[in-house]
């Protein structure tokens, strides 16, 4: 009996050993790099001014109702994303509320919406690859046809994005997808294309946040034009004195980066957006999962290992005396 | 004195065997619900909590709570301790009663169940997944749970031909049912890694997959002594303290093994000030360690582990230990990245949950009075107990 209790122990340590030293897949997986043609939005919160087009019109590019008729509300009325809007804008309030982008008695706007993770979770998570990043432009799209509703998406994403219908007998889950659909009309996403102020940019990443370190290098005060619409565009809306930003890119570092970066006056928490670590929780679970199931190595030698043992004790219990330990 | 299992008849249909009928068609009634209205028909998930006790419970901690087959094997095969080979076959019942209804569960659970076979499809299945993983995992275990109890149903209908030739590939699909939870087991923890700050910090950790692993395999040995101890008392038959209480040994050093790691790893990543400091949660986690503890306690004094009730009361300790510290990990330790929103099961969802209990009961019952399952007894006995 000893001696197949250590045969148990080799086999299960030369399985382990594998694991951790067999190549490529089983070191550590490090956060994913920003695809080449990265695509993504640049919002800044100190040129919203609540207007809600971008609701009203991602409504309309992606075939969602609207939740309170027009000739009833002069806006759409959705106050969180869901199948119902892809898109919302969400204010923040302070004490009076008397000074926009300011933190006490204050208050500020939160484009909530995807965040198109360099690594995300929701694409690492989904078992049957409903969740799919783009391998040039990044954007995170879901195919419903794959899903199986298992809500692994729903419930690990770290921004609370993709959301589920639990009042339909056939749901889906519902994401914003940039408007990928558009893209192949040639057109640039509802939200970008309908923001009036340029608060809502469109645009390759790397573009986006050259435009956002120049943002936020201005001193405050100085008269400045966005542009609006596209990135490179040349299409500009007013000129307005920059307001003091927060001297952060959100979605910069965030979890290996995001393609929706976010400038603000106030701090992000108090837009409902996280402080997060640098490394991507994909990339933490995948290192774990990567080393133990490696090219299935060590789950077949531990199954080796184990059909050894069983099969040489069986023979021993039916041939020799009953080991009564 | 023959040991072998055979069924212990006596009749059906009893209140007992009613009253958990009548709960079961309960759960199956709200179950139909789900399927014609969605989710909210009966339960309480949203987009903060969208995995509830479905999950959590009928799931996680039904599956640990089937673990009784695993270890036993584990323990009968792999370290050839003969003597517990009569349990290990009323533990396979439960296993599979445990794991096969876990799977019914996730059906229900699953929001478009109609797609489920891309999990098992070269061409959508995506290897990254961890619930992938324990999806094609538990699949398979339920297979193989049914080819290790099936010499039980051949031999009731006296199919020896087949049963020998199942037996020859036996040691294949005891291998493999020691394999797969293991696998399974540990990526029930390893699923929640990704969640990162969702989980709180006192929870949240990369060992979840070893503690997850070990605290299944107590749970396993607990369970076998929980059912036995079940079957005895329900049954009317003698207890089998004498044989259940040899696993004390084992469940006190992986304990003792659960509390270490747990603790070093807090200690290590520096969140020592967190077990008392964490408010209300701090109360969850110390109820946790305690229910770890308590089997400990009650199973170091030598007599206590052939007396039937401190073994009992050990058992379901740990059964609501490791119960206690899934729940947390899934739901009460767990902060949805949206705010605002919050989660308590609702009546109906409880009541799916209780029927699908109630059914594994019922189940089990009908089955070890007609299949050759729990260990055969001496009529001699039988009549030192009471009678029916």
């Amino acid at each position: 009996m000893s001696i197949s209790r250590r045969n148990f122990l080799k086999a299960a340590t030369v399985g382990a050993v594998a694991a951790v030293a067999a190549p490529g897949d089983a070191a550590a997986r490090g956060n994913l790099a920003m695809p080449p043609q990265a695509l993504g939005l640049l919002f800044d919160s100190t040129y919203c001014v609540g207007c809600k087009a971008c609701v009203t019109a991602c409504k309309q590019a992606n075939a969602i109702p609207f939740a309170t008729p027009v000739r009833e509300a002069h806006r759409d009325t959705s106050i969180d994303i869901g199948a119902g809007a892809l898109n919302v804008i969400k204010a923040y309030r302070h004490g009076d509320a008397s000074v926009k982008d300011r933190e006490i008695n204050g208050f500020a706007f939160a484009k909530k919406s995807c965040m198109h993770c360099v690594d995300p979770s929701c694409v690492s998570v989904c078992p049957v690859s409903a969740m799919q990043k783009a391998p040039l432009t990044g954007i995170v799209s879901h195919h419903k046809e794959n899903c199986i509703g298992c809500r692994y998406c729903v419930a690990s994403c770290p921004y609370g994005v993709p959301r589920f219908e639990y009042d339909q007998a056939f749901p889906a889950i519902s994401k914003c997808q940039l408007c990928r659909h558009l893209r192949d009309e040639g057109r640039i996403p509802a939200c970008a294309e309908s923001c009036p102020t340029g608060a809502t940019l469109y645009g390759p990443v790397d573009l986006l946040k050259r435009e956002a370190e120049r943002r936020l290098a201005m001193t405050p005060g100085t008269l400045y034009k966005p542009e609006r619409g596209q990135a490179g565009s040349g299409e500009f809306g007013r000129p307005r004195a920059a307001s003091t930003y927060v001297q952060h890119i959100y979605g910069d570092k965030e979890l290996g980066g995001t393609q929706v970066l976010h400038l603000s006056g106030v701090p992000f928490e108090k837009l409902g957006m996280p402080t997060l670590p640098d490394r991507s929780y994909a990339s933490v679970s995948e290192t774990i999962q990567h080393t133990i199931y490696a090219g299935m190595a060590a789950p077949a030698l531990v199954l080796a290992g184990l059909v050894g043992i069983i099969s040489r004790n069986k023979k021993k219990s039916e041939h020799g005396p009953e080991d009564r330990s | 004195m023959n040991h072998a299992p055979r069924p212990i008849g006596g009749g059906l249909i009893t209140p007992f065997t009613l009253f958990l009928a009548v709960l079961a068609a309960i759960g199956g009634y709200f179950v139909l619900q789900r399927f014609i209205y969605g989710f909210n028909a009966a339960a309480a998930f949203n987009d903060g909590y969208t995995w509830g006790i479905w999950i959590a419970y009928d799931v996680v901690i039904g599956t640990a709570f089937g673990c009784g087959g695993y270890v036993m094997a584990l323990l009968v095969y792999v370290f050839n301790k003969g003597k517990y080979h009569p349990l290990v076959r009323p533990a396979l019942l439960a296993s599979l009663l445990g794991y096969g209804l876990g799977a019914v569960s996730v059906v229900v659970d699953l929001g478009r169940y109609w797609n489920m076979w891309h999990m098992m499809w070269p061409g959508y299945a995506q290897p990254n997944s961890v619930m992938l993983e324990v999806g094609l995992c538990v699949a398979t275990y339920v297979m193989v749970l049914f080819v290790e109890f099936s010499p039980a149903v051949l031999e009731r209908f006296g199919l020896t031909n087949l049963k020998r030739k199942v037996e020859k590939w036996m040691v294949l699909f005891i291998a493999l049912g020691i394999l797969l939870p293991t696998m399974h087991q540990s990526s029930l923890g390893t699923m929640m890694v990704i969640f990162g700050h969702q989980i709180h910090p006192l929870w949240q950790t990369t060992l979840l997959p070893l503690l997850f692993l070990m605290s299944a395999i107590t749970m396993g040995f607990c369970i076998v002594i929980f059912e036995a101890s079940l079957a005895s008392a329900g049954f009317r038959r003698p207890g089998e303290a004498h044989i259940l209480g040899g696993l004390s040994g084992v469940i006190i050093a992986l304990q003792l093994a659960w509390l270490a790691t747990r603790f070093a790893d807090l200690h290590l990543a520096g969140k020592m000030d967190l077990v008392l400091g964490s408010g209300w949660l701090s109360g969850f986690f110390l109820a946790e360690i305690a229910l770890f503890a308590l089997p400990v306690f009650l199973l170091l004094p030598k007599a206590n582990r052939t007396s039937p009730r401190p073994l009992f009361l050990a058992a379901v300790a740990m059964l609501l230990g490791g119960s206690l510290y899934r729940i947390d990990v899934f739901l009460v330790a767990y902060f949805p990245a949206t705010p605002g929103f919050s989660y308590f099961p609702s009546v109906p969802e409880i009541l799916v949950t209780l029927g699908i209990v109630a059914f594994e009961f019922l189940a089990y019952i009908v089955l070890a009075r007609t299949l050759p399952v729990l260990p055969g007894v001496e009529p001699a006995m039988m009549a030192a107990q009471p009678a029916e």
